[in-house]
């Protein structure tokens, strides 16, 4: 292994040691998403009806796409192409960027239905619904902050592209901005069938 | 381009498709009324897309068995810490 090769490794390593307390973040949701559910069937179900599914699967659509454009940048600076490594990147940050309008949008619309943490009208339903909608807010809040990190990373990556500090050699940024970029999307794929489609 | 590179961007868009293909799926399968089994389908769908996201575009295939194995362990670390809470609440308060 040479000297490059073995800096690129420790490098992946590091960043997928970081991934696994990500991991470990929201799987301790998931262990409290798994007691309640179990506990309140019934409210989930309905409480789920109220989600809008066609923005839910949009937003999954869009961040799969977004995973994809990633993957083209870095193949793209593997070819020693710096400018078509920008353009995948620009479409990522669109779609990034498109998943968290949509989010704002779907939130804004619970909110006009008096559907947010505390609120008044949750308080007055069964016990179930309120857990429900704390645990959405939460997780796809928590959720959505890495979108908006990821965009940032990927932001920085992009600058040093054209800095001509990341190029065919020397990629390991972008490498591991996309593993973070993924790991958003990988969390995504539980989140969507566990909120959105409760039958 | 060499045809290398052809190669892995088709198998990228490859695994894309498949990623929209099963998320169809899912969205169709919660339609049917399978009772528990919904949400068991429900999370063997995504499991099999997030191997895929793993395997391809997070170049997991790639990697050293090493770092193949420390992911491996710490997922199914994960999905005993989920497992045992959720069968432990599910028996113990019926």
């Amino acid at each position: 292994m040479s000297e490059q090769s073995r800096d690129r490794a420790a490098a992946t390593l590091g960043m997928w040691l970081f991934l696994f307390t990500e991991i470990l973040l929201f799987g301790g949701l998931f262990v409290l998403y798994a007691v309640y559910r179990r506990r309140y069937p019934l409210e989930f179900h309905a409480a789920s009806g109220l989600l809008n599914l066609p923005i839910g699967a949009a937003n999954t659509v869009i961040l799969l796409t977004s995973s994809l454009a990633v993957v083209l940048a870095l193949a793209a600076i593997r070819r020693g192409s710096g400018r078509q490594s920008l353009l995948w990147l620009w479409a990522t940050v669109g779609l990034g960027a498109l998943f968290l309008v949509n989010k704002l949008f779907e939130w804004q619309e619970k909110f006009s239905h008096h559907l947010y943490p505390n609120s008044p009208e949750l308080l007055a339903r069964p016990e179930g619904d309120s857990v429900f909608f704390s645990l959405y807010f939460f997780m796809t809040g928590l959720h959505a902050s890495h979108v908006l990190i990821g965009l940032a990373l990927i932001l920085v990556v992009m600058q040093r592209i054209r800095q001509g500090r990341i190029d065919r050699e020397r990629h390991t940024l972008l490498f591991n901005a996309g593993l973070y970029w993924h790991l958003v999307d990988v969390i995504w794929i539980y989140l969507f069938p566990l909120f959105y489609l409760i039958s | 381009m060499g045809a290398e590179g052809e190669k892995s961007i088709a198998g990228y868009i490859a695994v894309w498709a498949g990623l929209l293909g099963l998320t169809a799926m899912t969205i169709g399968g919660s339609r049917l009324d399978l009772g528990y089994l919904n949400v068991v389908v429900a999370l063997l769908i995504a499991t099999l897309k997030a191997t895929l996201v793993c395997l391809f575009f997070m170049h997991l295939k790639d990697e050293g068995r090493g770092l193949q194995l420390m992911v491996l362990a710490t997922l199914t670390i994960l999905a005993l810490i989920v497992g045992f809470c959720f069968f432990d609440v599910a028996v113990r308060y019926q």
